[in-house]
């Protein structure tokens, strides 16, 4: 009965794959299966389950709310493209984005905090029910980001260092998600086709990830940080002061904004050099400190790394295999230095903290649909970048900044402002990027407040970081002192 | 499985152990409270459904498989009286299977807004009735299998009649590009469901007397003993025949279905694994040069390569419903969707082919492993029926039997989930389809009787 025993054996065989094939596609090839763009199930899913709210203070910037056909819920959206850039939209047809997406597992209810409560609804054949999502974001603060933007095509981030909160995040020009998630296919269709053909691209989260900018100027908050921190230089470290000074194995000159000796005389200070905004010292001092060092510093601040506030941020950008002169025109934001304004927010952001930078973060809390915080915030620290003592000179010097130098517009009376202001070339005759990163009050800081203006805010080439983004900020700055 | 294998006479522990649960109305009595046990569950599957999908409970649909239990329960009553030791298992497994079948097309009838006798899960009932007749009758007039050994070579009549009547102008329907199908204007049917049964019967009728000359060796050749030339004769008129329904029908599932079982008794009544080089050797041959030749076998093959292929994915015949398939267990996961939670009806033939994509994404992993394991303990009796036949033709048609079953599990499930090329079999007794169900309870009704014979005849002593 040897024969009997083999095909039994054989048999076995055969229902041991049969385990297997189903394992493999229950378990392992669940996720990919689950997202493929192909499976409705995925979507008629999400849209039964009643996804969770997004709050901002105690009003639902996002929820869904009954809606009578196949997908049960209607996503629905308050205030139109004011919170645009932090909740995305959730459409039917075209996707999601924004915190939608990445907060989708527990908006949706599928993330693993909240497993017993999908076994639940399981026994008791309830619908599941998603999380909500407090987020940090103050609805005052975000307003008046917004508003202080007005027309102009940019974005703003306010955040509190200590923390790494995120207060607002605005990006202009902005879109209604509420027209991306109709449930009529062919209406949001239309919708986002007219979106992807604008030419101001208002689909861009310009405030983490649409395309990276050239930082100009606020980048040499990083190299004077970089050249204390390391102590290759103090602040009364001299540099020659030449008007005009030839790149090396170059054709091509740089000379500072505004032409002219950056100050009076031959040799001038870092100090002077942040404070005036000078170019030529501060390619002097790149080329004296390396690409290495500079990129240590780079890195740390976050270059580099994608970070997830939980929306992704596109990586920002610092050049790696740089000659002399590409060195040096990378030392005062230009070349191919690239960053979001997220990435600046986070340099200013651990200066203005001692040295230590907070990771940032949209969400506050996440609560269960009773209400129940799944889990609460923490605020935690990303890395420390710079001493305490670099991160006191560095604060000095911002409000030196301010007070007395290129960044005069972020005044606030009776109050320290300490910031920086940046005018970044785009290549002949092209508008400048305009900046202008800050924090108050610089003793005790409360708020980091970045603006970027793209186009020049406008004003071709005429426009600069103090004239157009520096006010901008001092609004925001506002609005959180006065909250 | 657990019996002695090699030595009937060796009397070891476990079957001391069976030797006193052989005490007939235990027997029965175990088989009657598991049957009442499947009813319950399959009650209990039909309230979720309703209760999931609609939200209300349909209490006719439980009155109504209650009364197929009933029915059930009427072949459990024909046993008490002529096979009082038919083995305990078998009916109430199939019972449950059945059960779950009727509850998964219920719930895809509601998904589909059908009721009435537009109601898969009533026509589904139906069958089950006429099924579990028909299996009352066989287990009433067929009292003694060896009887079935005389008529072979009209089995083997019937098998082919059955198996190529599709093929015959005027009544055979192509249905889904198989020609498997036999209308007859009131209803229709697939003979080779039935066929499959003839053709068990006709191999192992036939092996059990051409064995021994099949089992002559003949020249080696590469360092093995090959069969001698004239011994080819059978195997070639069997591998003939898988590839015309191959051609023809243009159904592979059924082809391989057919040579895989002939293959597999060739094996058990000689003992000889070349047979399976031999056999193995030609269906592939047949099937490649297929592949090459007829484009519904190559598309199967490209849709089972190259599933996630856009192009793939939505060429007509191609890879829709299994992709589609293996969506919906995804969606399932390990826990299931629950009942009328899952959205099982998108899969196109999510009731018949597809039965088991609908399972898996409603009751999950774990009901599929439930549903796995139910199949291998109903294989593990008709083997072990097999292993403890006192005939060899006995034995041979157990075998036969039960693998077929296997065999068809394995087709089936194996192309939904991929690990073989799909082709168009149903699931034995979960899968929408009248012949199969009236096919496989033919089946049941033989291996109980197969397995009162093994008892019976080992109690009264008069085993060869």
């Amino acid at each position: 009965m040897k024969e009997l025993r083999r095909v039994s054996l054989g048999i076995l065989v055969l229902f041991g794959t049969l385990f297997a094939s189903t394992t493999v596609i229950q378990v392992f090839q669940v996720d990919n299966l689950r997202v493929d763009p192909r499976n409705v199930r995925t979507l008629y899913d999400s849209y039964s389950a009643e996804r969770g709210s997004i709050i901002v203070g105690t009003t639902s910037i996002a929820e869904s709310l009954p809606s009578d056909d196949v997908y049960a819920f209607q996503r629905s959206y308050v205030g139109g493209g004011l919170y645009a850039p932090v909740t995305g939209f959730y459409s039917i047809n075209h996707g999601i984005s924004g915190l939608e997406s990445a907060m989708n597992d527990q908006l949706s209810g599928q993330s693993n905090a909240q497993f017993f409560d999908q076994v639940l609804a399981l026994v008791t054949g309830t619908n599941p029910r998603g999380a909500s999502i407090e987020l940090t974001i103050n609805a005052a603060i975000q307003q008046a980001a917004r508003d202080a933007l007005g027309d102009l095509t940019g974005a703003a981030i306010a955040l509190d260092p200590k923390t790494g909160r995120i207060l607002a995040l605005v990006s202009t020009p902005s879109y209604d998600p509420n027209d991306m998630a109709s449930h009529d296919a062919d209406a949001t269709a239309a919708t986002y086709q007219s979106l992807l053909d604008s030419s101001n691209s208002p689909l861009d989260n310009r405030a983490i990830a649409s395309t990276l900018y050239h930082p100009g100027s606020v980048f040499k908050l990083v190299v004077a940080a970089a050249a204390l921190d390391s102590g290759a230089m103090t602040v009364n470290s001299t540099v020659p002061n030449p008007a005009k000074l030839v790149l090396p194995q170059s054709a091509s000159s740089i000379s500072n904004s505004g032409g002219g000796k950056c100050g009076k005389g031959d040799t001038v200070s870092l100090a002077e050099a942040l404070q005036r905004s000078c170019n030529i010292p501060f390619a002097e001092i790149g080329l004296q400190l390396g690409e290495s060092t500079i990129r240590d510093y780079a890195e740390k601040f976050g270059f580099g790394a994608t970070v997830e506030i939980p929306m992704a941020a596109t990586p920002s950008v610092y050049p790696s295999g740089m000659d002399d002169a590409q060195l040096m025109l990378s030392s005062f934001g230009q070349f191919d230095v690239r960053v979001s304004p997220l990435q600046i927010a986070m340099v200013t952001s651990a200066i203005a903290n001692g040295g230590k930078l907070m990771k940032p973060t949209v969400i506050d809390s996440v609560l269960a649909p009773d209400l129940s915080p799944l889990t609460t915030f923490e605020a935690s620290e990303y890395s420390v970048p710079i001493s305490a003592e670099t991160s006191q000179l560095m604060v000095q010097l911002m409000i030196n900044n301010v007070q007395n130098g290129v960044a005069s517009n972020a005044a606030i009376s009776g109050v320290s402002v300490a910031g920086k202001t940046g005018t970044a070339e785009n290549g002949d005759g092209q508008p400048y990027t305009l900046w202008f990163t800050g924090f108050a009050p610089a003793e005790d800081p409360q708020v980091v407040v970045v603006v970027m203006v793209e186009n020049g805010g406008g004003l071709g080439q005429r426009g600069t970081g103090n004239a157009v983004a520096a006010p901008i900020a001092r609004t925001i700055m506002k609005a959180v002192l006065s909250r | 499985m657990s019996a002695p294998l090699s030595n009937l006479d060796n009397t070891t522990i476990t079957e001391q152990l069976l030797l006193r649960l052989k005490i007939p109305t235990k027997l029965r009595n175990l088989e009657a409270a598991l049957i009442l046990f499947a009813m319950v569950i399959t009650s209990f599957a039909l309230a979720l459904v309703d209760l999931g999908a609609t939200g209300k409970l349909n209490v006719s649909i439980i009155g109504l498989s209650l009364g197929l239990g009933a029915i059930v329960l009427a072949l459990h009553v024909a046993q008490r009286f002529v096979a009082r030791d038919a083995d305990p298992l078998i009916l109430p497994i199939v019972t449950l299977l059945n059960g779950l079948g009727i509850a998964m097309i219920h719930r895809l009838d509601i998904a589909n807004g059908l009721t009435g006798w537009q109601s898969q899960a009533t026509r589904q009932m139906v069958w089950t009735a006429i099924a579990i007749v028909v299996a009352i009758a066989v287990i009433v007039v067929v009292r003694n299998h060896r009887v079935l050994q005389r008529y072979r070579y009209l089995w083997m009549a019937a098998g082919i009649f059955l198996l190529l009547l599709p093929l015959v102008p005027f009544i055979g329907v192509t249905i889904n590009g198989a020609r498997l199908w036999v209308n007859l204007g009131i209803v229709s049917f697939q003979p080779g469901e039935i066929g499959k049964i003839a053709l068990a019967l006709f191999f192992a009728g036939y092996l059990v007397t051409a064995r021994d000359s099949l089992s002559m060796v003949g020249k080696k050749f590469l360092g093995v003993r090959w069969p001698q030339f004239k011994d080819l004769g059978p195997i070639f008129v069997v591998w003939m025949v898988a590839m015309m329904v191959l051609i023809f029908q243009r159904d592979m599932g059924t082809s391989l279905l057919y040579f895989g079982l002939f293959l597999v008794l060739m094996y058990v009544a000689t003992g000889r694994a070349i047979w399976f080089v031999v056999g193995g050797g030609l269906f592939g041959a047949g099937a490649f040069v297929a592949s090459r030749f007829l484009t519904y076998v190559e598309g199967r093959f490209t849709a089972w390569l190259d599933s996630f292929n856009p192009a793939v994915y939505e060429a007509v015949g191609g890879s829709y419903q299994l992709v589609q398939g293996l969506f919906g267990f995804a969606s399932g996961g390990v826990i299931g969707t629950g009942f009328g939670a899952g959205h099982p009806g998108i899969v196109p033939l999510a009731e018949s082919d597809y039965i088991v994509a609908s399972l898996g994404e409603e009751l999950g992993l774990v009901g599929i492993f439930a549903i796995l394991s139910l199949y291998l303990l109903f294989i593990s009796r008709g083997m072990r029926i097999g292993i403890n036949g006192a005939d060899d033709f006995g034995r041979l048609l157990a075998v036969g039997l039960t693998f077929v079953i296997a065999l068809q599990v394995f087709i089936v499930i194996g192309g939904v989930t991929r690990v073989i090329p799909v082709t168009g079999l149903t699931t034995p007794f979960l899968a929408a389809g009248g012949s199969s169900l009236v096919a496989n309870w033919i089946i049941v009704a033989l291996l109980l009787r197969l397995s009162d014979t093994v008892r019976h005849q080992r109690d009264g002593g008069d085993a060869a």
